[in-house]
Parts: structure tokens; sequence; C-alpha cells
């Protein structure tokens, strides 16, 4: 990271390159617009690269012992991101283990961005009779 | 019994025992007289004559302890592990051991299993044989379980013990499991199985331990074992076996021939029973803090070799 060298406080610009490695922008943001959280909003969500804006996000509930919905298509790239609403925990994880989520308690995430298509099918490990399936087809 | 073993403190325990010998023979026990025949002496099995001076004993069954869930159904599984430990200790008469079937904690987590582990050294007895539950295998199969449970196997989490003249097995039938079906104890265990039990005269009473109930309950809640069919195959010829499950934090039981099973109370929270009206799923239910103790408990087993079969007492947590 060579962007802020040779400057005791970060420029704007280089912050927002930070932003994109990582959480450290924020805090390293923090000093620069203490007064306004606002202002620590705009200049990220205007900075974003299109690339990650664009990008799909679906959503998939853990809730009663199932995945809602059980089936779901996307295109490639899309991140997909499961919540747990249990009391019980649960885990995603792939027939083909090419993913899997640690166990996920109440209230916990886990999320997977599917570059490939092709039909995924997962399960929960501690209730193996728990499926689910991600289609990733082409538009 | 090893001179350490020996060491443990018990004089505590008996003492505190006079004081609820009331309490154990009031009412509110229920003695379920099980239904298992023992064979005569000799008569099948390898022929050989079993000692014939065999002490009766007792063990305790808990299970399903979830130390580290803390949510509405139960904001504290520790006191209760807490409290069911005391009304072990203060037993009439010390359990030989304690089992536990399964779910000491509730995410696999280190700590839980530290925590669980430590709780259970509180109990005056010599030993606690333990197997894991699906909760206790979440994240490296029973990996992390064994690392602080890994008493009875070397680095197996299934095994086999004997005590005056009763064989006991503890598996796992939690991780085995084929996509969208029943979790299962799987060909290697199964074969395991085989050969511990070639070693064992067929009057000899056979105890078993599994999380997960050996018959299927309820399957669209995975309240089953997908190959416990190939497990009972071989009890079949012995003259007593009885099964101990965890899992369903509820008291079910099935006779079939010699083999009787068993499932045991949560030390966590109650379940739904299967297709109560209002539960589509098996997940903590919340009663109110009051009616707790009464879903909770523990169960005390009594052997009386070639006499009797076991004898069940399941118990509730005291008010």
């Amino acid at each position: 990271m060579t962007s802020n060298r040779g400057n005791a406080m970060p420029n704007a610009p280089a912050v927002a390159r930070r932003s994109m490695l990582g959480t450290l922008a924020l805090s390293a943001l923090a000093p620069l617009v203490a007064l306004s959280p606002l202002a620590v909003l705009s200049p990220l969500a205007v900075l974003s690269p299109p690339a990650l804006a664009a990008a799909a996000t679906a959503s998939i509930d853990i809730k009663s012992f199932a995945f809602t919905p059980k089936e779901i298509t996307v295109v490639p790239g899309t991140r997909v991101v499961w919540t747990n609403r249990d009391e019980t925990p649960h885990t995603v994880t792939a027939a083909d283990k090419s993913f899997t989520s640690p166990g996920l308690d109440t209230g916990d995430t886990f999320e997977h961005t599917f570059t490939a298509a092709g039909d995924f099918t997962y399960l929960c490990t501690v209730h193996p009779y728990m499926t689910g399936i991600v289609h990733v087809k082409k538009p | 019994m090893t001179k350490q073993d020996l060491d443990r403190p018990r004089s505590a325990a008996r003492r505190g025992a006079l004081g609820c010998m009331a309490r154990w023979s009031g009412a509110a026990v229920v003695w379920g007289i099980a239904g298992g025949v023992l064979q005569a002496l000799g008569a099948t099995g390898d022929g050989r004559r079993p000692p014939s001076t065999y002490t009766p004993f007792t063990f305790v069954q808990i299970s399903d302890t979830h130390i580290g869930f803390n949510k509405k159904a139960n904001p504290d599984t520790s006191a209760s592990l807490r409290q069911a430990i005391a009304e072990i200790n203060a037993l009439p008469q010390t359990p030989a051991f304690v089992v536990h079937t399964g779910d000491l904690s509730h995410l696999s987590k280190p700590a839980q299993f530290g925590e669980v582990r430590e709780l259970l050294k509180e109990i005056k007895v010599d030993r606690v044989h333990t197997i894991p539950g699906e909760h206790d295998t979440i994240d490296n199969g029973a990996a992390g379980y064994l690392r602080y449970f890994d008493h009875d196997a070397n680095g197996r989490s299934w095994y086999s013990f004997d005590h005056d003249g009763v064989h006991f097995v503890g598996l796992n039938n939690v991780l085995a499991f084929k996509m969208g079906r029943l979790a299962a104890l799987g060909d290697d265990q199964l074969a395991w199985l085989k050969t511990d039990l070639a070693g064992v005269s067929h009057s000899t009473p056979v105890v078993v331990l599994a999380h997960i109930p050996m018959w299927t309950i309820w399957e669209p809640w995975g309240w089953g074992t997908a190959d416990s069919a190939q497990a009972m195959a071989m009890l079949r010829p012995f003259g007593s076996v009885t099964v101990l499950n965890g899992h369903i934090h509820q008291v079910m039981q099935k006779v079939e021939g010699n083999v009787e099973l068993h499932t045991a109370m949560s030390l966590a929270y109650p379940l739904p029973t299967p297709g109560q009206a209002g539960f589509g799923e098996p997940a903590p239910v919340a009663v109110s803090m009051d009616e707790l103790g009464a879903k909770l408990g523990t169960r005390r087993i009594s052997v009386h070799p070639g006499r009797h079969p076991l004898a069940l007492v399941d118990r509730s947590l005291e008010a």
C-alpha cells in the first residue's frame, strides 16, 4: 500500500482506494470526518467501483429448519448470503465440499460468491435432511 | 479402579445422600421395569459359563446439556447441569459411573467443551463416559470434541468397555450421513461393532449408547439412524440389550424382542413431540421457568446381572 506514502494524514482518494481492500478504511477515515456519520458513508458510496455496485446479491433465510427459498437461480458473480434465523445452529455446506460455513448461531450469516455456471446443491451438516440448491446460469 | 480413581472425594456424597433418601422414596418417581429377558447361563454364545458373582450396580444417564445455549428456552444451561450434578451427588447409592449421551455443547466451541468438561468433573463418580451429538461435531467432525473427550477410544469417537458383567458400547451416529438422509453409523463403525460384539457371550447384558435414536421415531425431523437396522441385527442374538439415546429431549421407548430402546430427557430445553400441533420443526420450546425443571431430567439405571433386566428411573429436576 503506497498511495499515501509521505502523507501524514491520508487524503480522500487514497482512503477510497483503501476501502476496496477492506474495512480498515473506515477506521482511517473516521478522524477525517468524525463530526458527521453521513460524511463517512457518502464518499464510499460515490467512489465504490462499478463492478462491485453492479454485482447481484441474493439472500436465503435459514428458518424453521429449512433453507428459504430452497431453490434459487442466479447469474454468475452473484453473492449469496445465508442468515440463520433459528435458535438451533445450522451450516451451509456444498455437497461437493466446494464451500462450507462454520456453525452458524442465531443471526449469523455466511456468504459465498458463485462465479461459475452450474447447479450447486448444499445441506446443513447438523441436519443433513435440510437441503437447498443454487442454479447459476448465464443470462 | 485405579488409585487415582479411589482418591476422588466420595464420603461427602454418601453423607449428603442420607439427607435425600426420603425424596427418592417419595412419589413422582416412575419405575419402568424393562421387558428384556436374560437367557440361561451358557446356553448361547461361546458356551463359556460367565462369572457367577456379579455385583449389582447403578449408573446414571444424562444427555443434551447444550452448554453455550442461552436463549429464551433456557437462559442458563450451565445452572441446569449444576443442579443435575447436585442431585446425582446426593443419590442414596453412589452410581458406578455416569454416561452422557451427546450434545454436550451447543456449538462445538472449545470454550463450551471446556466448560462442560469442568462441570462434569464435579460429579462424584469415578468416571463419565461420553459420546458426541451432532452439536458436538459441527465444524470439523469429531476432532474438536475429541480434543476434550478422548477418554475412551484413543482418537475414535466409538468404543466399548465392560463393567461387572455388562458390556457397554458407545457409538457415534451423528456424522456418517448422506445428503438429504438421516445420520448414520457408517460402514467403518458397523464393521468395528461386529468385531467388538463377536467377543461377547450372548448371555452378557449389552448396553448401547448412541445420541440419535436407534429407531426411526420421526424421519422429517431426523429422529432416526439410517443404518440402525444393521446394528440391531447384530444385537438381536443377545439375551438383554438396552439402547440409551438422547437427541429428542424427551422420554420415548420401544421394545423389540430382547432389545429395548429408551430416549432420555435433556438438561437444556424441551423439544416438541413429533407432530405436536403448532410445531413444524424440532426447535427449542420455551416454557415458563417454573415449568422448565419438570421438562429436564436425569435417568438412573439399576443393573442386577443374571437376575433382572435393567430398571430405569427417569426423574425430573427438582423445582
